[in-house]
């Protein structure tokens, strides 16, 4: 095995990790502040992919298109979401987990039916910017441009979301509702708008994922169900409600993929649930602090 | 024929009714259209896999997350024995079962360390390697094609003889799981779902019972997936996938996942709906979804409000060491002050910051209990 294949593979499952990291980010957070385990979170994912696709094509050829696709699908994508918390989901937050998860699961049965209906059963793609197409070379090693631009996304995303939750008042507040709604609502805070707007912030973060994902895969029905699996298992051994969990726990999940990929391909999509089995059997309560 | 009425148990009063029912239920093949034959099979075996989650759902109060699983184990098994080793199938409906109860010790063995959301993660982790597995394996599984035209012995391979077994099979397999139920084990297994610690203390096996009554639900789930592949005559890694899953959750949320028939009406009325709603349109799952939101919705204090209290229940006693009193309306600002002596419980701020704080429905199902 040369060095080249394997530094490549592992670029490209860095990648994967910033895809899946700024997903999982979006859940952990509404698991976090919310308290809800929001099955529907990939159904917008697949969403944001979907209208990314729909906003690039009705552009043309133009280099702004996939630009444009990446500002304003995760916009739908959020609008969309507050929409359905607003109208549903915030009357539900008394009940226990079990009956959330039922809900969420409702719901993404919902979007996936008027994702069909919206866009058919076809697989679709989207192109790289111009910007971005091709590959360069990085110490011998070809590189696709777009992952390059993806392993930058992460980074940024990560750290606009630390400067939201501890730089700004209400992500502030939203932190603290994370660890005791009641004290918030006690200090005179509208609890439910803090609720709105980091579920609308986790949904802008699943669309996110979906419109940065468009150009590196096909956008097809039942993409939902792989990424919301993922998705939980990352939170889950990364500690729930942590989103430095949830970066370790999708470049734990990327890195082991890629290494499947590398040593048995047949059945890399095991290795990373091998992962998750030995972080949990090791850790049950994740990799670092649970905000539970 | 006789042999299909569930064995004698307290509630079974009449025993010619239930031999009227059996009568019914085995003539069917001899009346209805195959179409119909073909619904009532699916409907046992659905709500035979259903009814098996019931009982560490409903009963053992478990986060039971991937039941699909051993649904898909006992089919996987069955399918194997014929296709790959040649045996016959008598032997592999044998196992069947047996391999799903084995993969239920596996998995739960790990699971039942931890609680609620926790076990439910590790679950689904757990059998996701599994379908990973069966999605991949291609010379032994099918890989994603599954396997089809599984050969069956000649008595099972007329769709009134494979509807005959299921109803037999599915008819003793609902007999003994109400035996489960109703045996001191049931009892012990749902005096731990309402309170592990008191269980605990007083030198029950919290763990040993969860772990056997996982076991036996697996089993359970196994031997419906075995009934699956004699109806179908295949099988598919989608079997093994975490939507199944949550499907029979919803079959076990529909009917009433606290009594012992509410699995198996709400799988009927799953199976059916989707059987006619599959007629006029592609958009099942539109349908199911809608169902299910306004099942929640509009049926919060029917079934849900009195499993979401026992479970609740559960719940409580496995985060923190609150003692179990009705925790009315909890969630508001008033709520936090009514609970000031709750405050000197090191645990107290933790466990009023989860959500399943009982609200108005739970404590009124307090006062009513």
């Amino acid at each position: 095995m040369d060095l080249t294949a394997v530094t490549s593979q592992l670029l490209v499952g860095l990648s994967r990790a910033m895809i899946l990291f700024i997903v999982t980010a979006g859940l952990s957070f509404v698991l976090g502040v919310l308290r809800v385990p929001n099955v529907f979170h990939g159904s917008l994912y697949m969403l944001g992919a979907f209208v990314a696709w729909t906003v690039a094509a009705r552009l043309g050829e133009g280099p702004g298109s996939l630009w444009a696709a990446l500002l304003l699908a995760p916009l739908v994508v959020a609008a969309v979401g507050l929409v359905i918390e607003r109208t549903l989901l915030a009357r539900l937050y008394q009940r226990e987990h079990l009956m959330l998860i039922l809900f969420t699961f409702g719901v993404m049965l919902v979007l996936n039916d008027l994702v069909k209906l919206t866009w058919g059963p076809d697989y679709r793609s989207v192109v790289p910017p111009p910007a971005l197409q091709g590959a360069v070379v990085v110490a011998g090693v070809a590189v696709p441009r777009y992952n390059l631009f993806l392993l930058a996304v992460g980074p940024v995303v990560a750290a606009a979301l630390w400067l939201f939750t501890h730089r700004t008042r209400v992500g502030k507040i939203a932190r603290a509702a994370a660890v005791d709604r009641e004290m918030v609502a006690v200090l005179g805070i509208d609890v439910s708008r803090v609720f709105a707007l980091a579920f609308l912030v986790g949904c802008y973060l699943a669309g996110l994922g979906g419109a940065l994902v468009a150009p590196t895969t096909s956008i097809t029905l039942g993409m939902d169900h792989t990424i919301i699996i993922e998705a939980f298992l990352i939170v889950t051994i990364g500690g729930l409600g942590n989103i430095w969990g949830a970066l370790v726990g999708s470049l734990l999940f990327g890195i082991t993929q890629s290494v499947g990929l590398l040593v048995w391909p047949q059945f890399a999509i095991v290795f990373p649930y091998l992962a998750v089995v030995l972080v949990l059997l090791v850790r049950p309560t994740g990799l670092l602090r649970s905000v539970w | 024929m006789v042999t299909v009425a569930p064995p004698r148990a307290p509630a079974v009063r009449r025993p010619a009714a239930w031999l009227v029912a059996a009568a019914v239920v085995l003539a069917a093949p001899a009346v209805l259209p195959p179409f119909y034959v073909y619904l009532g099979a699916l409907v046992l075996v659905m709500g035979l896999l259903a009814a098996s989650l019931n009982l560490v759902l409903g009963y053992g109060g478990l986060y039971q997350f991937h039941h699909g699983v051993f649904y898909g184990v006992g089919a996987y098994a069955l399918a194997l024995t014929i296709t790959r080793l040649g045996w016959p199938a008598w032997v592999g409906i044998l196992l069947g079962p047996l391999a799903a109860a084995a993969a239920g010790w596996a998995i739960g063995v790990f699971c039942v360390r931890l609680t609620r959301l926790y076990f439910g993660m590790l679950q689904i982790s757990l059998g996701s390697l599994l379908w990973a597995v069966a999605l991949r394996w291609y010379p032994v599984t099918g890989g994603d094609n599954g396997i089809h035209g599984i050969p069956l012995p000649a008595p099972l391979q007329t769709l009134s003889g494979a509807y005959v077994f299921i109803a037999v099979t599915a008819g003793l397999a609902f007999g003994a799981l109400w035996c489960i139920v109703r045996s001191p084990f049931g009892a012990t297994l749902q005096a731990i779902r309402d309170n592990p610690q008191r269980c605990q203390v007083v030198g029950i096996d919290v763990r040993a019972h969860q772990l056997l009554a996982i076991v036996l639900a697996a089993g359970f789930a196994g031997l419906a997936g075995v009934l699956y592949v004699v109806l179908e005559r295949s099988v598919f890694p989608t079997m093994l996938f975490w939507v199944l899953s949550l499907e029979i959750f919803v079959m076990c949320l529909l009917g009433g996942w606290f009594t012992f028939s509410g699995p198996l009406v709400g799988a009927a009325l799953i199976v059916v709906l989707r059987a006619f709603a599959g007629r006029h349109t592609e958009y099942w799952t539109l349908i199911l979804g809608t169902i299910l939101i306004l099942l929640i919705f509009f049926m919060p204090e029917g079934v849900m409000g009195f499993v979401g209290e026992r479970l609740r229940a559960h719940g409580r006693g496995a985060v923190g060491r609150r003692s179990a009193g009705p925790a009315a309306g909890r969630g508001t600002p008033a709520a936090v002050v009514a609970e000031g002596d709750g405050a000197a419980d090191p645990g107290a701020g933790r466990e009023a910051a989860t959500p399943p704080a009982a609200d108005d429905a739970g404590g009124t199902e307090v006062a009513r209990g």
